[in-house]
């Protein structure tokens, strides 16, 4: 960073704060658009995001000046959110439902067709029910 | 420094104003700060990550009900929010810039406005969390609201509270590390050989941007 005087990295700075201000304009505009999938809206929404991360990291953040090192942690960090989030969002299309069993029903109601598993119905098996609380009714035989 | 002092495990006789004395030089203390400082920082980056992690879970699983929940927000405030602290993320690293320069005057004023935005976000919040109580749309058991919604509604809210509250906690947080920060800067604690509180401050204020930056497409322009 020493590199630069104040006028400069003045410059630097507010043309990155242009850039950031112009991709909000951009993220705000396309989700008014709407694409052929929800999907895609979030993808492109998150695509700009990250733009806007990278340009506040490697800018405001100086990581493109610093040593290496710094960089290194922080990429670390993302890549093991990225293993968390990346290994789960497969998961989620192939659960049953993901409210937890002892969540209370909102007024109204939770929607149909998507209530918690009860012993007996698909999920749990028979040596499972031991395990219950005690409150659950033991199954009828 | 390498010239006059060979033996680093001496203290030299000019001993630099903001040298730690645990610390060989300013640059080797500048360096450990900025790595104990990325740590955190990833730590707080894992922090929000298991929220949006959630948020991604629930997200995918009533696409419709976080959808219609997501009308009740007010996308001219969100936006309006999100250019308060990307402007206030360019004031900071002024701020930082001006201390390196050793330019006093700018570094107080710029801290000033850094401390001025981020009340401002803040305040934004404030009426945009006092429109949904008033309303009822409020997390889990405590959602009131009484107009048409999806039963899943209150999990939205569950989230939207959750994320943009701790991040709003970040954000005051952020505002008394910029007033310890104005109050060094106009005792005239810092020069262009010592600024490291400005430049750790900075860092995290960038970060909390850098949240707000995933929070604010998620959370108000999902379709």
């Amino acid at each position: 960073m020493a590199a630069h005087s104040y006028a400069e990295e003045k410059k630097i700075n507010t043309a990155v704060l242009g850039s950031l201000l112009a991709l909000t304009a951009l993220t705000v505009a396309a989700a008014g658009i709407h694409f052929e999938s929800p999907a895609v809206n979030t993808i492109v929404a998150l695509a700009i995001a990250s733009m806007k991360a990278s340009l506040v990291a490697l800018f405001f953040m100086h990581l493109r000046y610093e040593k290496p090192i710094n960089a290194i942690i922080f990429l670390t960090g993302i890549a093991m959110l990225a293993v968390f989030l990346g290994l789960t969002l497969l998961d989620v299309d192939y659960r049953a439902t993901p409210r937890p069993a002892n969540l209370k029903p909102p007024p109204g109601g939770f929607t149909a067709g998507v209530e918690p598993a009860k012993p007996g119905g698909t999920a749990p098996p028979a040596a499972g029910e031991a395990a219950q609380p005690a409150e659950q009714a033991p199954p009828a035989r | 420094m390498s010239d006059s002092a060979i033996s680093t495990t001496e203290h030299a006789p000019e001993h630099p104003p903001g040298l730690q004395h645990h610390f060989a030089e300013m640059e080797q203390q500048a360096d450990s700060a900025k790595i104990g400082m990325w740590a955190f920082l990833v730590t707080e980056v894992l922090l929000f990550g298991g929220l949006f992690v959630g948020y991604g879970i629930m997200h995918a699983r009533f696409t419709e009900a976080f959808a219609s929940a997501h009308h009740h927000l007010d996308r001219v405030m969100g936006t309006l929010n999100t250019v308060i602290l990307l402007t206030s993320s360019w004031t900071m690293v002024m701020a930082v810039s001006s201390a390196r320069a050793g330019k006093q005057k700018n570094l107080v004023r710029y801290l000033t406005v850094t401390l001025l935005l981020a009340g401002a976000f803040l305040v934004v919040k404030y009426l945009e969390y006092s429109h949904k109580f008033h309303e009822g749309l409020l997390p889990g058991r405590f959602y009131t609201y009484a107009g048409p919604h999806l039963p899943e509604e209150f999990l939205f809210f569950s989230f939207y509270f959750m994320m943009t509250g701790l991040h709003g906690l970040h954000v005051l947080a952020g505002m008394i590390v910029i007033s310890w920060l104005l109050r060094r800067a106009i005792r005239g604690d810092f020069s262009p050989s010592y600024y490291n509180p400005v430049d750790m401050g900075g860092l995290y204020w960038h970060l909390v941007d850098i949240i707000w930056i995933y929070l604010f497409p998620l959370i108000y322009l999902i379709s």
